[in-house]
């Protein structure tokens, strides 16, 4: 078999799954593979899938996996160019034009220039990426973009095709050293093709078994292994119940670290109906799986753990 | 495994990348030129060894949406397979074939719903007596814009179309969160200090600012089995003339006994074609839908995506519903909770003496914010007016009374309702005009 491969990729990507799971973060291979492309390629990665998937988690692991700053922009509907890009700070402005009255030197066009000045200018996560310096570029998160309007997409667009903004007052501001650039989106929308054309594609799937239980062993180390087992065996039939809003890993997490929080070694279907608000956000979906379903799944989760105990032994 | 590619020359291999990003816009992907360039420069770096990770690597560049991973998957596997499989480039074709001229659909039926189907199939014939009679008790009578549209004649539709195109329109408007130069209550600082440096700092103008208005988005769920097709394509034509001023702020799916989402045909000016498909693809529409069930379908797979930012949800069927009415209330309240207003179109509703005393009807009555009729041109301008004064929150009499609403619609569906095993045994349906005389 001839070896196309260069050695130094595979390398490459061994370790980047190696780093990610040293910053407790359990990523797939193919994850590890569009985060390494994202970077080799400096292009943005854009990262779909339901909520409490660990979409955020990946900047945040990342940034501290480079050792680099986690630069945060978290949209919002109406979320302008004032709240993402910059700002002048009015008061102060105010403040500086009777200060100059004062000292009687106001001089018009002189004053302008001052006040409209690097000074009196409120930078906002996308201008501080743009102005980051040191060896390894910063990681701008973007995060939940479905939220945002569209008019903001559009900007975005045009902000990651050059890495340049303008103020009009000072002038262009470019990056020297790209950002590393994460956007996340809950697919509360479709955005628009032609933003995710630009970036590398990334769909996070709720985990299996096997990766949910790694990620609650390495979250949640106060958890014994068989709570553990069977809190991951129960949250993945719960998907697969009829539900308004399927919990995520998050709600995972959370639910195992107050199981062990309420002194819990094993689930009994009691304890899981007191604790059930943990993990599903809707009255109707708590209403619907409290008592009956509730054995019926935990019983079902009981089995699969034997099964799977039976297979192992 | 890929091997077999990777045995031959490195130009080989870009071919086959290029044959390959080829053949995924033919399946139609939206295979960015940028992306392809980008496959080309790190395919060397990824290889073929491993073929999961080029797999990986691939997919990461080359798809950009959620519902096209599957696509991509099944091609890359046939394309980059061992030559000594079986499968050939017809299979490829035959791929995007099946795709082109798949139904549109909104995912799969809810479970229980094909054998429910069935049963609906083989009770149709009974219903088809009462089908029959409803349609003839509408009768012609008075001018156009008061006629009942079962009863237009295909001249009479032209007419009406060209009459919708007379009316003006504009949708509720919501209030977003950006801000605009306008007569508002706060102060716009940034103009503030811009046009009165020109005062030496003195500020002698106060320009204002106010938040920006769009229009709201409107979704329509239009059942369009039996006698209710002609109601709903009315419906759909007239929001059609009006889709410019709406900003394309609109959502359209169709029901009968599944929910199909149409709004990128309704853009397209396929109306028509799009009712004709949907109700083709029902095999016997006359059992009566199950609209509890098609609501249940839209709140979970499709509430979220699309009613953000308060949107005016219609649903236009006559509420012939033949499944549990528990399930039509529970879906009605949850889709009132996430909508900004929920409008239910009932043609039979023009009647002066009609009372919502089908079962459907009276399990979604507690949640509906307004019942307006569509049975005529005169009724939809009307509804146009009522969209057009739509007030910026809810009546608080449909939030307040729907509690005390449903314990009495409750009480009624539980004693007068039984669900009966066969309908006509237990007529709850009354026609408005029945009794009275042509």
């Amino acid at each position: 078999m001839t070896q196309t491969t260069t050695p130094s990729a595979q390398t490459a990507i061994d370790t980047l799954q190696k780093t990610l799971q040293d910053q407790l973060y359990v990523a797939d291979r193919s994850l590890a593979i569009s985060i390494y492309l994202a970077l080799k390629l400096k292009r943005p990665l854009f990262l779909e899938g339901e909520a409490g998937v660990g979409k955020t988690e990946v900047a945040k692991v990342l940034a501290s996996a480079l050792d680099t700053e986690l630069i945060r922009l978290q949209c919002y509907e109406g979320l302008d160019v004032n709240q993402a890009v910059y700002e002048w700070n009015y008061s102060r402005q105010l403040l500086e034009i009777r200060l100059l009255e004062a000292s009687g030197q106001i001089d018009k066009d002189r004053a302008e220039k001052e006040l409209f000045s690097e000074e009196f200018l409120i930078k906002r996560p996308l201008l501080q990426a743009l102005e980051a310096s040191g060896d390894t570029p910063p990681v701008l998160l973007i995060d939940e973009l479905d939220r945002a309007d569209e008019e903001f997409e559009g900007f975005l667009l045009e902000m990651l095709s050059d890495f340049q903004i303008t103020i009009p007052e000072l002038g262009t501001y470019k990056a020297e050293n790209p950002p590393i650039v994460i956007i996340t989106s809950n697919r509360t929308r479709e955005i628009h093709d032609a933003l995710k054309r630009r970036c590398l594609y990334y769909w996070i799937d709720y985990p299996d078994f096997q990766k949910e239980m790694q990620i609650v062993t390495s979250k949640v180390p106060g958890a014994s292994k068989s709570l553990a087992e069977q809190v991951t065996a129960f949250v993945q039939e719960l998907r697969g119940a009829e539900l308004f809003k399927v919990p995520g890993v998050a709600e995972t997490l959370d639910w195992t670290a107050a199981l062990v929080g309420l002194d819990q070694t094993e689930l009994d279907p009691s304890v899981i109906d007191d604790t059930l608000g943990i993990m599903l956000k809707y009255r109707e979906d708590v209403q619907s799986v409290r008592g009956e379903q509730t054995r019926a799944l935990l019983n079902r989760a009981m089995n699969r753990g034997t099964r799977r105990g039976g297979r192992r032994g | 495994m890929a091997a077999d590619v990777a045995d031959e020359q490195d130009g080989h291999l870009l071919h086959n990348l290029l044959l390959f990003g080829r053949l995924l816009r033919r399946l139609g992907l939206d295979v960015h030129v940028g992306r392809m360039l980008d496959a080309v420069a790190v395919i060397d770096d990824i290889g073929l060894a491993r073929k999961r990770d080029f797999h990986a690597a691939l997919r990461t560049l080359l798809v950009h949406r959620q519902d096209e991973l599957a696509l991509f998957d099944e091609a890359f596997e046939v394309f980059w397979r061992q030559p000594k499989n079986p499968k050939t480039t017809m299979d490829l074709r035959s791929m995007g074939e099946q795709r082109r001229f798949r139904q549109p659909q909104v995912g799969p039926p809810p479970p229980g719903m094909s054998s429910d189907g069935e049963r609906e199939a083989r009770e149709g014939s009974d219903d088809d007596l009462d089908r029959i009679d409803l349609t003839r008790t509408f009768s012609a009578r008075e001018v156009l814009r008061k006629k009942n549209f079962a009863d237009y004649s295909l001249d009479e539709f032209a007419h009406a179309r060209a009459m919708m195109g007379e009316l003006s329109w504009d949708l509720g408007r919501r209030r977003t969160r950006r801000w605009g130069r306008g007569n508002g209550q706060s102060l716009d600082l940034r103009r503030v200090l811009r046009n009165n440096m020109r005062f030496g700092g003195e500020l002698v103008e106060l320009p204002r600012r106010r938040r920006k208005t769009k229009p709201r988005r409107l979704v329509l769920i239009c059942d369009v089995s039996g006698s209710m097709e002609r109601y709903s394509r009315m419906l759909l034509h007239f929001m059609h003339t009006l889709y410019g001023e709406l900003d394309n702020q609109v959502e359209v799916f169709l029901f009968a006994t599944r929910l199909t989402r149409v709004t990128g045909q309704v853009e397209n000016r396929d109306i028509d074609h799009a009712i004709s498909e949907v109700s083709k693809a029902v095999p016997d529409w006359s059992g009566g839908t199950r609209i509890g069930d098609i609501l249940k379908v839209f709140n979970h797979r499709w509430a979220r995506r699309i009613l953000r930012s308060g949107s005016v949800v219609l649903v236009i069927s006559d509420g012939w519903d033949r499944g549990e009415p528990d399930i039509l209330s529970k879906e009605m309240a949850r889709l009132q909770r996430s909508s900004h207003r929920l409008i239910w179109l009932n043609p039979l509703a023009g009647a002066e003496d009609y009372e919502p005393l089908t079962r459907g009807m009276q399990a979604a009555a507690p949640y509906i914010d307004d019942l307006l009729p569509v049975h005529n041109l005169a009724s939809l301008e009307d509804l146009a007016r009522r969209l057009n004064t739509l007030s910026a929150s809810r009546p608080a009499m449909t939030q307040q009374g729907a509690a005390a609403k449903v314990e009495a619609a409750q009480d009624k569906v539980t004693t007068v309702d039984k669900p009966s095993k066969h309908r006509n045994a237990n007529p709850t349906f009354r026609h408005p005009r029945w009794g009275k005389g042509a």
